[in-house]
């Protein structure tokens, strides 16, 4: 074996008294730009945004409101099965995106709506996939918000934690072989840095130089655990140190410091092929999903006081204080968002779903002999008892398949 | 044709499929400039640089996420993960990610790209740790594809098909056999196809199915067998997911009689599989009960290796059990 002179960690200084650190010695502190009341602090390093990118970023953010508060009411009629809010993160999720190229990949965890919002997937598309109908990209195989768009460069959602991390390492590494200047930002909360494919997934991206961005959304529980109960750390950034990682803290309710702070992380992951740890300090202000009640482990209190700090009304308070915004604007478009979501649900709702033969499909490239056998004693067996398995028997007759509210074909994923 | 070793065909396929494809990477614990503790990834730093064959950090569950990245994005990753019996930190990475990418989206995303070697099964001394058969617990997971090969010629042909296929492959290697097996192999680019059980040795009386190192056990085994006048027909299932059903069911409608063997333990191993498939398409064609001829069901041993494996005569007491039933 070759052993290189430079392959081995270079030597530390000796030093001649056991000196111990205790592990609290760096706080890093979290960089802000904008005030609550959308005004910029003094001295602030504020981003370069354009009017029309500023209200495309505000618009994704209403929209993502506005689908959310919807949705989660349309849970509780009973009209969907599950539903997760990104309520109180619009600013971190959707300002991360903005920052990006369009054509940058990102991994999400399933909070994270905002994203493809911003990068124009429909309502139609949403619904779909919610409702599980014959037009989802997913063939309705999975829960609701497990999203994924090939064009928009939007990785499908898997429900396990942080196995997206590693995988964004290894996503931004082949871009940079590929040399097509591209990068991977991979978003998950704080409680799933705590996965070893975190871990994994920090030190690999470090070593092996891969221009990824993770973006840590520090929502301060995960479902019921507090980060008190999560880290001893002063929270996630920390960790960068260990793995010779840059890293900031940010205030994730400040879309102008989430958008400087993602452009500049792009800069140097793109740049220098060098990862970057974003962590941004923020708040679910809704519960962890639809079958969550938090009202079990956290206080009114501590939520009204999360509540002044929304990110939507501290963004519009300064496109407002710039006119580029204004209160009427703000009526007229969440009432059109508001109609617009509840049409695409009706729509969604009343489509048909997948095909039974979509149940072997996509398990390998090409359904093996065996899984054509099972489908074929499934499918015999559904038209011996249609009552029991509608959804599948719909499939089978098309006369009940054509009954249905069909609309226009929503296009490729 | 020039003679090799496992190592050497396994090396070669790595070798073409580089060449042939700078998408391809090989990278895991020492496989960079020390070319793996095998040496199956020799010399392919040199050759094609540290970008593309390097050494990882000890992160079995890092490795393959990282893979399933590379493989999302079009790349083909080679990985390696160093024993089999190390696999089970990446088990959620292949179990929830790997098996489930192209399913899960609907097809818009896929890993099929990625290849996973690792080094199988015992007869090294390797106790616990470095003996392990890991295949079951892997052929329980629609989507992924397992390849087990028995000598250097398949070793290459199945290599080089796997990491071309459109699906993610375990390709579990026969680490004893990794220099004890040699034999002539062909300089040039082959595959050999997935999906499909090797007839190796026709026969009337008996139908005898393994994979991997197994092969060579159930050849001697048949020497024995057939010294006692009973004719074995032999054959390698080389992929175990997904498997060959019809081959081995074809075999056993004409012989009535059925031995399954594998390293791993009994309960829950893939001969139960096989056993379960063969009674419903083959029931009245059975002249005896499918015979299992396995590890115990214990953890692999160290000193009492040779006790604990199927080994052949075990497996010709059981041909002729099979037989004078």
């Amino acid at each position: 074996m070759t052993t290189r002179p430079d392959s081995t960690t270079p030597p530390a200084p000796m030093s001649g008294t056991p000196e111990f650190l205790a592990g609290d010695e760096y706080q890093i502190p979290t960089w802000c730009v904008l005030g609550e009341d959308g005004r910029p602090l003094e001295g602030a390093q504020a981003p370069d945004i354009e009017r029309d990118k500023a209200r495309r970023i505000y618009e994704a953010m209403l929209a993502t409101r506005v689908m959310d508060e919807r949705m989660m009411a349309a849970q509780r009629q009973g009209r969907l099965s599950f539903y997760m809010q990104c309520t109180g993160e619009e600013a971190a999720v959707v300002g991360a995106t903005a920052a990006l190229d369009d054509a940058d990949m990102i991994m999400a965890q399933y909070r994270e709506q905002g994203a493809l919002v911003y990068r124009g997937f429909s309502f139609d598309e949403f619904m779909n996939q919610m409702f599980g109908n014959e037009l989802d990209y997913g063939k309705g195989r999975q829960m609701p918000v497990h999203y994924g768009s090939r064009k928009l460069h939007y990785m499908t959602i898997s429900s396990p934690l942080g196995t997206q991390i590693p995988q964004a390492t290894g996503y931004a590494y082949g871009q940079k072989l590929a040399g097509n200047g591209l990068c991977t930002l991979v978003f998950f909360g704080e409680g799933a840095a705590s996965e070893g494919d975190f871990h994994a997934a920090l030190n690999m991206a470090a070593v092996h130089e891969a221009p990824v961005i993770f973006f840590c959304r520090n929502n301060g529980y995960a479902i019921s655990t507090p980060t008190v109960e999560q880290f001893a750390a002063d929270g996630v950034a920390p960790r960068a140190l260990g793995y010779r990682m840059h890293v900031i803290r940010i205030d994730g309710n400040d879309i102008l410091a989430v958008y400087r702070a993602t452009e500049e992380a792009r800069r140097i992951a793109v740049e220098h092929n060098k990862p970057v740890l974003i962590e941004a300090m923020t708040y679910r202000l809704a519960a962890h999903s639809s079958s969550d009640d938090p009202s079990g482990y956290r206080s009114r209190k501590e939520e009204e006081a999360w509540r002044e700090k929304d990110p939507i009304l501290r963004m519009k308070r300064w496109l407002i204080e710039r006119d580029w915004w204004s209160d009427d604007e703000e009526n007229t478009r969440q009432d059109e968002l508001r109609r617009e979501v509840l049409e695409t649900m009706k729509r969604a709702e009343k489509r048909p779903p997948s095909d039974l033969g979509t149940l072997v499909s996509d398990v390998y490239a090409d359904v093996t002999p065996a899984l054509q056998r099972q489908l074929d004693a499934l499918t015999a067996h559904v038209r011996r008892y249609p009552d029991a398995y509608p959804r599948g028997a719909s499939s089978l007759d098309p006369d009940v398949k054509n009954s249905a509210d069909v609309t226009t074909d929503q296009g490729g994923a | 044709m020039p003679n090799m070793n496992m190592l050497q065909a396994i090396n070669q396929a790595l070798d073409i499929a580089m060449a042939e494809d700078d998408k391809v990477l090989c990278f895991g614990e020492d496989v960079g400039s020390f070319g793996g503790v095998f040496r199956a990834t020799s010399h392919l730093q040199e050759k094609y640089g540290h970008a593309r064959c390097f050494n990882t950090p000890i992160v079995e569950q890092g490795i393959v996420g990282f893979a399933n990245g590379l493989a999302s994005q079009g790349s083909v990753p080679v990985a390696e993960i160093q024993f089999a019996d190390y696999i089970f930190p990446a088990f959620d990475q292949l179990v929830n990610e790997t098996a489930k990418f192209r399913y899960r989206s609907g097809d818009l995303f896929n890993v099929g790209g990625l290849t996973l070697r690792a080094p199988y099964g015992g007869g090294i001394a390797g106790g616990h740790y470095h003996s392990q058969s890991p295949e079951a617990y892997f052929a329980h997971t629609p989507g992924l594809k397992i390849v087990i090969p028995r000598n250097p010629y398949e070793a290459k042909g199945l290599l080089l098909a796997s990491i071309r296929d459109p699906d993610p492959v375990l390709f579990f290697e026969p680490k004893r056999l990794y220099r004890a097996s040699t034999g002539e192999v062909p300089e040039e680019d082959y595959q050999l196809p997935l999906g499909e059980a090797a007839v190796t040795r026709e026969g009337s009386d008996v139908t005898l199915v393994g994979w991997g190192a197994q092969m060579e056990v159930i050849e001697r085994a048949v020497e024995l067998a057939e010294k006692d006048g009973i004719s074995c027909e032999v054959i390698d299932l080389r992929t175990i997911l997904p498997w060959d059903e019809d081959t081995i069911v074809d075999s056993v409608l004409k012989t009535g009689r059925l031995v399954v063997t594998h390293e791993a333990p009994r309960t829950g191993g893939f001969a139960g599989e096989i056993a379960a498939t063969v009674q419903e398409r083959c029931f009245l064609y059975l002249e005896s009960p499918v015979m299992r001829v396995t590890g115990l069901d214990t953890p692999f041993p160290q000193t009492l290796e040779k006790e604990y494996l199927p080994d052949h005569l075990k497996i010709h007491e059981a041909i002729r059990a099979s037989v004078n039933f």
